[in-house]
Parts: C-alpha cells; sequence; structure tokens
C-alpha cells in the first residue's frame, strides 16, 4: 500500500458552516427531503390539518355535540337548521343568539310548523350541558357550545325523533374515520405480507399470489361486499358487527396495497446493496427488514392513505342500504339512511348533512395521498 | 393475433371455475337457510308437525337440494351448459327465467356508460391537456375530484331530490309507465335510452374523472416530445399534428383502464339501482340475498363477475389491437 498524499484544503470552521447553508438541500436527510417536497403541495398540507382537527373532533365528540344524541324529544321532530342572528333589535352586531322556537300544528296542511318566538338566548362558549363521561375517564358536562334551558340549538336541524344532526355527525366521526383507519391497517398487514411475499420470492409464489389478487379485482366490489354484509347474522352486537363489516372491507383493499408492495420490493431486490447483503450471508428476514422494508414504507403509507377514501364510501353505502352498521350505532351511513325516500329530502334537505361531511373527507384524504405520493420518493424529479 | 386471444381465452377459465366457487361459498355464509327460514314459518302457521326432520327432508327432496354444499354446489354448477342455474326459491320460479332481463339492462347501462366515460375523458383530456392551467383546466379538475370523492348513492339521491325540485316528479326507473310491462320492441329500447342518462351520469362520473387524469397526463407527456415540434415544422395543420401522433399514444393508458373500470362500474350501478330503483340486478340481487335465495344470489354474482371478466378479456384484445409491443411480449 502507498500512501497517498493529499492536501487537505484550510477551512475554518465558519467557512464550512457556511458551505454547508448554501447547500443545505444536499446534505438533507431523506426525512427531511420529503417533509420539504410535502410542504410545497399546499392543499395537501391543508387537508392534512384538516384530517387531524376531524379526527380531534371525533375523539372529544361529547365535548364538541351540542346535544344528548339519545335524547328523544317529540316537541322538535324535522326542526330546520336553527337560525343564528348576530345583530340585536337595535340593529348593533352582537354576540350570536338564537330565538325559541314553538311548534304549532296547521289546521289545513296537518303539518308542523315552527315559529320562532321572541326571547333570546346567547349562544354559550363552555357551556354546562348535559354530562357525559370524559374519555371514559371521569364525569363532564362541559361542552364547547351551548344555551340554556329553554332555547334549543340544531345546527344542522333535527331527525325525525327530534335528535340533533349536528351531534350525531359529530358523533357518526367516530365510526366512520375509525373504520377506515382500521379496515386500512389490516389491508396494510395482508397487503405487506402477501405483496412482501409476493415480490420477494418470485416464481410460483409470486403467479399464485397475483392471480388470487386478479380474481378478487375483477369480482364487482360492491355486490360482493353485499354478499358478506348480508351473511353477518342480525343478532350480533352492533360491536362484532363493526369489525365485521371493517374485516369485509379490509379483505379487498389490499390487493392495492399489495401491487404496490410487490413492485418496490421486486425492485429494492435487485438493487446492489441487497445482494450485497445476500452475498454477506444475511437472512432473509433481515434482508426484509433491514433493506426492504425501510424503503418502501413511504409508498405503503401513501398507496394506504388513497385506499382509505374508498373504505368509508363503502362503509356509508353499504349503512345506507342497511346491510353495514345498523343502530344504534351511529356513523355518516347510518345517519344517512334518514334520507333514503326523496319526499323525506325534499320536506327536510338538512338531513343530507352528513354527506357533507363524507365527501369532505374523502376529498382531504385524497388530496393527502396525492401529496404523500409525490413526497414518497424526494429523489425523482417532479414533472 | 389469434393465438393471443386464444391464450387470453385460456386463462380466463379457471378464473371463472374459481369465481363460480366463491361466488357459491359466499351465499350459503348466512347461518340457517331457505329450508330452514320457511319450516319456522310452517311451525308458527300449523302447531301440530313434531317431526321437524321429515318436514325437512320432505321441503328439500321438493326444491331439490340436498344438506351437502359440495353436492348443491355440483348440482348447480352442472347445469350452466345448459342454460340452467337451479331454482328460486322466493319467486317460485327456474333462475334462468328471471335473470336475463336484469342482467340485460345492468349491461345496457354498464356499456353506455363506459362508452360515455371513454369520449368524455377523451376529448376533455384532450383539451384539458392542450390548454393547461386555464380556466378549462381548473374546472374541469375541480368536477374531477368532486366526482371522485362524491359516492355513487349520493350523486343519484341529489338528481333525483333536483328531479323533484324542478319538474316536480322524482326520477326513478327505467321506463315510462307504459312501457313499464309491454315487451321488448324498438320503442321500449328508444324509452330505456332516454331515461339512461341519469344513471350513466350518476355511474360514469368517478370512472370519468380519473380517466380524465390519465388521459391529460399521457398528453402533457407527448406534447413535449420532439416529434410534436417536427409534425409542427412541417406545417401540419395543429389539429392533424395532435390526432395523429400524441393521441395515438395517449389512447393506450385509457384503453388499459377498461379493464378495472368494468367491476367499477358494475358494482357502482348496482347501488344506483337500489337507490334509483332500476329494474336492473343491483335491487334483486340484494333481495336475493337477504332473502336467502341461495341460487338466484349466487347465479347474479356469478354472472356480474362473468360480465367483468368478458370485459377485461375485450379490453385486453383491444389494447392488444392498438398495441403491438403488448401482443407480441
Amino acid at each position: 500500500m502507498t500512501s497517498t498524499n493529499t492536501t487537505v484544503p484550510d477551512f475554518s470552521e465558519a467557512d464550512l458552516e457556511k458551505q454547508q447553508k448554501g447547500n443545505d438541500i444536499f446534505y438533507a436527510s431523506k426525512k427531511r427531503l420529503m417533509w420539504l417536497r410535502f410542504k410545497q403541495h399546499k392543499v395537501a398540507l391543508f387537508s392534512a390539518i384538516m384530517i387531524i382537527l376531524f379526527y380531534f373532533v371525533a375523539i372529544f365528540a361529547h365535548f364538541f355535540s351540542v346535544q344528548d344524541i339519545n335524547k328523544f324529544s317529540a316537541k322538535y321532530t324535522y326542526v330546520s337548521p336553527t337560525e343564528i342572528h348576530f345583530v340585536d333589535n337595535e340593529g348593533d352586531f352582537t354576540w350570536p343568539y338564537i330565538k325559541n322556537i314553538t311548534r304549532r300544528l296547521n289546521m289545513e296542511t296537518l303539518e308542523f310548523e315552527y315559529t320562532t318566538g321572541e326571547e333570546t338566548y346567547p349562544i354559550k362558549l363552555f357551556h354546562r350541558g348535559y354530562s357525559y363521561m370524559f374519555l371514559g375517564l371521569f364525569e363532564s358536562n362541559l361542552h364547547l357550545i351551548g344555551v340554556d334551558d329553554g332555547g334549543v340549538l340544531f345546527l344542522m336541524g333535527s331527525d325525525k325523533l327530534g335528535r340533533d344532526i349536528f351531534s350525531k355527525v359529530v358523533h357518526g366521526a367516530r365510526i366512520s374515520l375509525s373504520i377506515g383507519l382500521i379496515g386500512v391497517f389490516l389491508s396494510l398487514i395482508f397487503g405487506t405480507i402477501l405483496g412482501g411475499i409476493s415480490g420477494f420470492y418470485g416464481g410460483r409464489t409470486d403467479t399464485l399470489i397475483q392471480r388470487v389478487i386478479e380474481i378478487l379485482m375483477s369480482f364487482p366490489s360492491i355486490p360482493l361486499w353485499m354478499a358478506l354484509a348480508a351473511s353477518l347474522p342480525p343478532q350480533w352486537s352492533p360491536l362484532v358487527v363493526y369489525f365485521m363489516i371493517t374485516l369485509i372491507l379490509s379483505l379487498i383493499g389490499w390487493t392495492g396495497i399489495a401491487r404496490v408492495v410487490r413492485g418496490i420490493v421486486m425492485r429494492l431486490k435487485e438493487e446492489k446493496y441487497t445482494e450485497a447483503a445476500l452475498l454477506s450471508g444475511a437472512s432473509n428476514f433481515y434482508i426484509i427488514r433491514k433493506h426492504l422494508l425501510p424503503g418502501a414504507t413511504s409508498f405503503i403509507i401513501a398507496q394506504a392513505t388513497l385506499s382509505i377514501p374508498a373504505m368509508i364510501i363503502a362503509e356509508t353505502s353499504l349503512s345506507f342500504l342497511g346491510i353495514g352498521l345498523r343502530p344504534p350505532v351511529v356513523s355518516w351511513g347510518v345517519l344517512l339512511q334518514e334520507a333514503q325516500s326523496v319526499t323525506v329530502i325534499a320536506n327536510n334537505p338538512w338531513v343530507l348533512y352528513p354527506a357533507l361531511f363524507v365527501i369532505a373527507v374523502v376529498l382531504f384524504f385524497n388530496f393527502l395521498g396525492d401529496g404523500l405520493r409525490d413526497a414518497a420518493d424526494p429523489y425523482m424529479n417532479r414533472a | 393475433m389469434l393465438q393471443y386471444i386464444l391464450r387470453r381465452c385460456l386463462i380466463s377459465i379457471p378464473t371463472l371455475i374459481i369465481i363460480s366457487i366463491v361466488s357459491f361459498i359466499l351465499i350459503q355464509l348466512p347461518p340457517g337457510d331457505f329450508v330452514d327460514a320457511y319450516i319456522s314459518e310452517r311451525l308458527i302457521v300449523d302447531g301440530s308437525i313434531n317431526d321437524v326432520d321429515a318436514l325437512r327432508a320432505s321441503i328439500q327432496a321438493e326444491l331439490g337440494i340436498s344438506d351437502s354444499m359440495i353436492v348443491n354446489y355440483f348440482n348447480w354448477i352442472s347445469g350452466f351448459p345448459k342454460g340452467d342455474f337451479g331454482y328460486s326459491f322466493q319467486h317460485q320460479k327456474p333462475v334462468s327465467d328471471l335473470i336475463w332481463g336484469k342482467l340485460g339492462l345492468t349491461f345496457l347501462i354498464t356499456f353506455v356508460t363506459l362508452v360515455f366515460t371513454l369520449i368524455t375523458a377523451f376529448i376533455t383530456g384532450i383539451i384539458s391537456a392542450m390548454k393547461p392551467y386555464t380556466l378549462f383546466d381548473y374546472i374541469v379538475s375541480f368536477f374531477g375530484f368532486l366526482g371522485l370523492a362524491v359516492p355513487n348513492f349520493l350523486l343519484a339521491l341529489l338528481l333525483m331530490y333536483l328531479s323533484l325540485d324542478w319538474f316536480g316528479t322524482p326520477f326513478s326507473g327505467l321506463f315510462s309507465p307504459e312501457y313499464l310491462n309491454a315487451p321488448w320492441s324498438m320503442d321500449k329500447l328508444w324509452d330505456a335510452l332516454s331515461h339512461i342518462w341519469i344513471p350513466v351520469i350518476v355511474v360514469g362520473t368517478a370512472g370519468t374523472a380519473s380517466q380524465i387524469r390519465i388521459m391529460r397526463a399521457t398528453m402533457m407527456d407527448e406534447l413535449h416530445k420532439p416529434y410534436v415540434d417536427t409534425a409542427r415544422s412541417k406545417g401540419l395543420p395543429t389539429y392533424k399534428v395532435i390526432l395523429k401522433y400524441p393521441v395515438r399514444h395517449a389512447v393506450t393508458p385509457l384503453a388499459s383502464t377498461i379493464g378495472w373500470q368494468l367491476p367499477e362500474l358494475v358494482s357502482g350501478s348496482a347501488i344506483v339501482a337500489i337507490v334509483l330503483s332500476l329494474p336492473t340486478t343491483g335491487p334483486y340481487l340484494l333481495q336475493a340475498l337477504q332473502g336467502q335465495d341461495m341460487y338466484l344470489a349466487g347465479t347474479f354474482l356469478m354472472m356480474l363477475a362473468v360480465l367483468t371478466i368478458i370485459g377485461t378479456l375485450l379490453s385486453d384484445i383491444i389494447l392488444a389491437l392498438l398495441d403491438p409491443r403488448i401482443r407480441l411480449s
């Protein structure tokens, strides 16, 4: 061995720091690059914030709901959304308030009509309303907003039993949003394992798994879901039905993830570092854990995010048809069961409010997934 | 080419067999069966029956089914080549008398929707790609995202509500009252086609949205390639430059979407049909599933899968015709 004399350029510490600052991007870790790429996608960033907000509201559903969702009230069936006033009788701006409503039977049409009275009820922040168990830990009666007894606040109107639709939407978010997450989590497990095996071993195993995926994909999903969901015995408890529906949704959802994982694993397997690890006698498990999974994670997360909306839509559709979740479970699909007849919608269009939330969440997840997919490979130049 | 088609057809045979098995297992999943329901009904009516097993055996003999799932399966599947799909317990009729009309309408809606989505995506995609980041492009993307996000059944509900609001009658069904029970004729077909646009729009929106994105993306890629510049510099008129070269490239990815679009269209039309009460497969399948009418439900499920398999087969053949690289590989 001959030692070569290299002259080290004489850099001061400050010079080096300056150099690094200018070329920051070249020193950035992969995680940082992904974050930088993701940040550029403003809509995805906004969607991420909105989704976090939705989940936050869902977790603290009782705090955000205005009325007890189990409180029936024959006095207030199909009340239209309460009008919130910002201007008082003198014409000055004031703290928002509502007016009380009274029901009256119209003797000509034989329908109930609601008229607003003169009593005013200010909307109170951090109102003490009905009591509930806070996350199952302790009893509380604190709510974000509310009005004093005597006034009733229906932000999105009430349903046929006089229950507050807004509060039900808030509670329904728990089921509708968690079913997507749990379903995708199960799909991830199936998809990653089967896709990984398919891509890693190749050959016969690969062909077999690919055939299974092809067959599953050629089934029209809704009829298949209908058949599976209809096979759940009606006497099962709502919780079991909930988990079974999640399982059913993920049974079909895994195929997309499996395909992505297979593609990435096949590509990473050809990389030099994987080959080197194999030659040094690393076990298959070690290679999968150390070399294949880390490279695939970001793609898997992006694909998983993109498959959440389909699950939310599927749950909503099945529950709407009456073969998914059933009352007393509150989900957005169950809420939309009320909107099954067009005459109900025509008379009380506010029963469609839950639909707005379904659409919004699906949109946000789609945008977020797009952003994540762009960020998944930060070394790729965007077209 | 013939060899390619033949090979593709042969591959789909095992798929069909597996699908028939899966369909049959699926509809057997619910605990109890039609016979159980029937027996409990009889027991309520006639309290004097005490030999339930004998009753069970006699009903099973009458309906031609046995306790064993495998025997039932082979009875069912062996009738297929003869066009015999078993007996519907609910309707008290052979399944083959019931399904063809419904399947035909499902096929009609799916086919019209597919053509509609392809043509819309083709035209809109080209215009969007040629004038990117303009108002038109943004409007298209906006509706595209919205189309992907709105569940089919909601769109159907919304259109029903709007038609009630605007025309005073909610849209539902596929025929005008005078044709409802009339035999098939040209007039009836015309009547169906004049009603079909609502389900077509409802079912097609999501698919169109994703196809426009694909068409636009490939067109955008192709438009910047040197051969386009060459064609332009030769003095070809714009429409010729576009239609002759980049569009030919962009059509292949569009055609390849047909394969996975079809299952989605079929499944979308099932749920839309239930909401709009169209006389297609959807509502009847739901009814059969809930009533545990196993042969009817199984045949519907199987036929829907067959429909999509045939569709995928056709799309593969179209793809091979369009792109020699596929048929020669």
